[in-house]
């Protein structure tokens, strides 16, 4: 089980948490303008990477907030933890 | 009863005192305090404890702890009876009842003649090859594989006892109580950080408990007994015997089963739970896990007699039992030279040690042969034999290369042959961290290499089989975890003296050759639980599956209840062998949690039942008790289904119940529908944006209905919601729905939306609601409520008051098509509302109905229900709702996946009604309409059937379905395919009673 360190609580188990898949999918501005394949990228598309990905969390337990995550998918390795609307630290994924 | 005939006169750690009763496959015998019931059973010269897994061969006691592969028994009876433990761990308590798990018809019973043709039905590969095909055999075939393989059974009744779980933090975890792990624990205890020492047995020392070894120029045990003593005194460290740490997983979280009262059988005081499932969260880990000795690979190797040397050794010194009267010692090693001795110590003959190397030479091998004992070197065991004992082995001489004897065999009598094929470390939970193995060639096995997590190995987990070592090991590796996890004081103290003989290198042979003459028929066990030989392996690996994966799925070994503790590495060595490679290029297969079975109990906890699936019950859930109301689960709520009156049937009591409310008056609990509160700035924009239609419009007093969509257009929940203010509003989702809609609108507001002020508050519980609906509603609303201009509170509007002399939020919304008030109250005036309502309703024949009611008065309207008639791939247009997606919002949530090209397909799978020609068809739901009736299936498929009632007030069934391109086929007939039978039905429009809705609007 990992340990999430949520930024408002601290560490705490994985089942204190609910997984909100990656991060950083913005909503498009004027979902009209776009291309079915545009849109479709926003809807169903996400990367499925063997390493560092930035993702999204929730302490559904705990102080319900989302958050961002950087976690390796291989090594579960959690190398960042940032608040909504922040830039992944460093050189992000 | 049986006298103990094979226990020593003294010695041993044992209450010869407390004798205790027990019963092995029906017979009674007595063994003392401080037994297994493996070494109780030697104690009473039974070896015989079972029958293979597939050959029906007989099987004795192989070993003394959780490597044993034969002396699996089902322990108990009734409701605590537990198969598939180890006889050689299991403790030995008063009244204990145990039975081998395989042993058909008896584990007496001899089906060598059997085993030997079927033997050749079974060879690697059985499984795959012979129940692949035909497919339709398959039923056949698993009555055949459950009857052969069955290993134990599960009770049947329901778990009698209680289990608890801790969840705990701690800087150093040490796993394994022997010297290593006693050592690490010392170490890391005196920093001041915070320990917990497991160990799976009753009493920590782990092997220096069979062992006449010496520390500090003392008996190892007093070693033992003074450092526990020492961890004893630390505040900061916690000691758990009987507790195994069965699995290491992600960022340093372990879990130990402790077994709490276990031993103790029908005598455990009703306290403490049974086991303890501790879920540990540690800073460092320490594995000193020890290791297991290794079985040699010769013919027959599986008799009863055959016993690991080191567990021989731990029978005799441990338990004071002689596990037999005339031993034959064959190694490839040292170690087995000092079980040689303490056999002889203990008055069992040593008729030979045969060793594999070819000039043995040494202190200890002087020693044996002071004493009279033949040490034989460059010899092996090739073969032995007997019925259900061991009788004698054939030694024959080994070549250079090991791959040939050479010359003839000598014949050896004896009833028990002690093996040792060298050591496998203990790396369970360092693979299982992820942490990498090597191959280790001077020790010719697996050790640990890079870790993976922040753990460190120490002792013979981390091959180190001398004691002087394991000590230095373990006081290194706890001094410098403490450090690691923040305690600086930590520096390992000196190790203490324990002098032993300097080891000669080992000679690995993973397969003793056969004589030259029995190259066929003789079986060279690799895997004893799973039957698995030496030939399998070399016929997996001329097949193809010479892959350590492959390997073990196609022979199966391994993957027993023991998990290949006593096998794994020897098949790996003959796949090497066999593959031109060596044991490093083929690898180790994955280790995986638990170490040693747990069982679900442990795992379970106190989460069963109520405490794992809560019920939810609305204010007046006594009052539909009291009147034999029956319940159905939604979601987490028990709601009222109907209520029948007296020896009513459903269909009698649904029937009365719709009939009430569309004639005069019926109530309904409403109380689980989800409510919101919605406040803030933006309240009114956020309801733009999660529902399809416009809101702009909606003045206080005023209610409207909404769809939410998910972002790819498909209908995600609905409800009214309310405008009781400027900025506020009171959202209502469905029953099931409401955790789901408020977590969807939070992610919104807080993902995507933040700078939007909007505060939401789940008030699902704040309100009571009952729901009065009929003709009569407004009627039997007047008698109760004297504040609210019932003439001027039109449909779809709200309005405070007072009902029975209770503040009260009514609404006039209705899901029944009838004239209807939702009456809201604060939940602890729920009863009484109900109450008023039941007693002034009286005169009315007020009627109160349950879910089957309320789904059926919907569905004569034509109204869905989402997640009935929707499944998630469902559009408001696929509905025939296109009346409220809002033409003029530039945006809301799912609005773009409309016009993707199969959303806006034309021919989708439209909401259409059905009309069975016979109307007294009530077809299933989930009925499949097909397009093209045949003689069998496949036939090319319509659509299904969402709903299906029978409607009291038409007289007839109806039914809804969502049929392809059904909104353009009203006035056909179609075909709903049943497992018996085919039913014909109209299709038409998906509403059937009142469909002008002026009766709603009344
Ligand atoms: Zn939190």
């Amino acid at each position: 089980m990992l340990e999430i360190t949520c930024p408002w609580c601290g560490p705490r188990d994985e089942t204190e948490f609910d997984y909100g898949g990656e991060a950083h999918i913005d909503r498009p501005k004027d979902p009209d303008k776009l291309t079915d394949e545009a849109w479709a990228e926003y809807l169903f598309m996400r990367k499925n990477p063997k390493g560092p990905h930035l993702e999204r969390w929730m302490h559904a337990c705990g102080c319900r907030r989302w958050f961002n995550v950087r976690r390796d998918t291989f090594t579960h390795e959690i190398t960042a933890v940032y608040r909504m609307g922040e830039k992944p630290p460093g050189d992000g994924a | 009863m049986s006298r103990q005939v094979n226990r020593r006169p003294e010695g041993g750690r044992i209450d010869r005192d407390r004798s205790l009763g027990f019963t092995f496959n029906g017979r009674r015998y007595t063994g003392f305090a401080g037994d297994t019931l493996a070494s109780a059973l030697l104690a009473n010269g039974v070896m015989l404890v079972g029958r293979s897994f597939k050959f029906h061969r007989p099987r004795g006691i192989f070993s003394c702890g959780a490597e044993e592969p034969n002396a699996i028994v089902q322990l108990g009876a009734g409701a605590r009876t537990e198969p598939n433990l180890r006889a050689t761990q299991i403790e030995l308590f008063e009244g204990l009842e145990a039975a081998s798990v395989n042993c058909w018809p008896s584990v007496e019973f001899d089906a060598g003649a059997v085993s030997d043709w079927f033997s050749r039905l079974m060879p690697a590969g059985f499984y795959y090859k012979t129940f692949m095909w035909p497919a339709r055999f398959w039923p056949q075939y698993e009555y055949v594989i459950r009857h052969a393989a069955g290993l134990g059974r599960a009770p049947a009744e329901k778990d009698p006892d209680r289990y608890e779980k801790f969840h705990v933090h701690c800087d150093v975890l040490v796993a394994g109580g022997g010297p290593a792990g006693l050592a690490a624990a010392f170490a890391a205890g005196r920093s001041g950080a915070r320990v917990i020492l497991a160990d799976e047995h009753s009493e920590f020392g782990g092997a220096l408990l069979g062992l006449g070894a010496g520390i500090g120029g003392k008996p190892a045990i007093e070693w033992v007994e003074s450092t526990v003593g020492k961890l004893r005194g630390m505040a900061e460290v916690r000691l758990l015997p009987r507790s195994t740490v069965f699995g290491y997983y992600d960022h340093n979280d372990l879990g130990i089963a402790e077994r709490v009262t276990d031993h103790l059988g029908p005598a455990a005081p009703p306290g403490p739970p049974r086991q303890r499932l501790w879920k540990v969260r540690a800073k460092q880990v320490v594995l000193a896990a020890g290791a297991h000795e290794r079985p040699l690979v010769f013919a027959d190797n599986d008799r009863p007699g055959v016993m690991l040397a080191s567990a021989a050794q731990a029978y005799v010194n441990r338990y004071a039992v002689r596990p037999g009267e005339r031993a034959v010692v064959v190694t490839n090693n040292d170690s087995a030279y000092q079980v040689a001795l303490d056999l002889d110590d203990a008055g069992v003959k040593v008729a030979a040690l045969v060793d594999l190397r070819p000039a043995p030479e040494g202190p200890l091998a002087d020693a044996l042969r002071d004493r009279g004992i033949d040490v034989l070197g460059g010899r092996a065991v090739v073969a032995t034999s007997g019925g259900r004992r061991v009788d004698a082995v054939e030694v024959g001489r080994l070549n250079d290369d090991a791959d040939r004897i050479v010359g003839g065999t000598r014949r050896i009598n004896c009833d028990l042959v002690c093996v040792s094929g060298g050591w496998n470390p203990a790396v369970h939970l360092f693979s299982q961290s992820r942490g990498k193995l090597r191959f280790d060639a001077a020790g010719a096995c697996f050790t640990p290499g890079d870790s993976y997590q922040a753990e460190r190995s120490a002792g013979a987990c981390n091959g180190a089989f001398r004691l002087a070592d394991c000590l230095a090991q373990g006081l290194a590796a706890g001094a410098a975890a403490a450090r690691d996890a923040g305690f600086r004081k930590g520096r390992a103290p000196a190790a203490p003296k324990a002098p032993e003989p300097e080891a000669a290198p080992l000679r690995a042979v993973w397969r003793i050759p056969l004589p030259g003459d029995r190259a066929r028929g003789a079986k060279q066990f690799v895997d004893l639980q799973h039957d698995v030989t030496a030939a399998d392996v070399a016929l997996a690996a001329r097949e193809g599956y010479a892959a350590v994966e492959h390997l073990k799925r196609y022979t199966t070994t391994g993957m027993g209840t023991d998990q290949g503790k006593t096998s794994n590495v020897n098949a790996l060595g003959i796949l090497g062998q066999v593959t031109g490679t060596d044991i490093a290029g083929v690898g180790a297969t994955t280790f995986r949690p638990p170490y040693t079975p747990v069982g679900y109990g442990l795992l379970a906890g106190r989460d069963v039942d109520h405490l794992f699936d809560p019920a939810r019950r609305t204010p007046m859930h006594a009052w539909h008790e009291s009147v034999g109301a029956v319940f159905e689960d939604v979601g987490q709520w028990k709601r009222a289904w109907y209520y029948p009156r007296g020896a009513e049937s459903m269909r009698a009591a649904v029937d009365r119940e719709c009939l009430a409310v569309r004639n005069s008056v019926g109530i309904v609990d409403a109380s689980t529908l989800g409510k919101i509160d919605v406040q803030g700035a933006d309240a009114l924009e956020l309801l733009n944006r999660v529902y399809t239609n416009a809101w702009d419009t909606l003045k206080p007093g005023r209610c409207r209905y909404g769809l939410m969509l998910g972002e790819d257009g498909m209908l995600f929940d609905d409800g009214v919601t309310s405008c009781l203010g400027e900025n506020h509003y009171h959202m209502t989702t469905t029953t099931g729905g409401a955790e789901r809609v408020l977590a969807w609108l939070e992610q919104w507001l807080q993902t995507e939306w933040p700078r939007l002020k909007v505060y939401l508050t789940s008030v699902t519980t704040h309100w009571a609601v009952a729901a009065i609906q009929g003709p009569n509603a407004r009627r039997l609303l007047a008698e109760l409520c004297d504040d609210v201009d019932l003439g001027a509170f039109p449909f779809m509007s709200w309005r405070d008051g007072t009902v029975a002399g209770i503040p009260a939020r009514i609404f006039r919304v209705s899901f029944s098509g009838e004239l209807s008030y939702e009456i809201n109250v604060p939940s602890s005036l729920g009863v009484a509302l109900w109450q008023a309502l039941m007693t002034a309703g009286a005169r009315y024949g007020i009627t109160p109905y349950g879910t089957e009611a309320m789904l059926v008065l919907r569905a004569e309207k034509g109204y869905v229900v989402v997640g009935h008639d929707t499944d998630g791939t469902v559009t408001p247009q696929d509905l025939g709702m296109d009346w409220i997606v809002s033409k003029k919002k530039k945006d809301f949530l799912g609005k773009r996946s409309f016009a993707r090209s199969d959303t806006a397909r034309p021919d989708r799978k439209h909401l259409v009604g059905l009309l069975t020609e016979d109307p007294r068809e009530v077809v299933p739901e989930g009925s499949q309409i097909v397009e093209e009736v045949r003689p069998a299936p496949p036939m090319p498929m319509g659509g299904h059937v969402t709903s299906s009632y029978w409607s009291a007030a038409l007289g007839r069934s109806i039914a809804m379905a969502l049929l392809v391109n059904g909104r353009n086929r009203h006035g056909e007939t179609v075909t709903i395919s049943l497992p018996d039978r085919n039913v014909r039905a109209a299709v038409t429009k998906p509403v059937f009673y009142d469909p002008e809705g002026e009766k709603l609007r009344a």
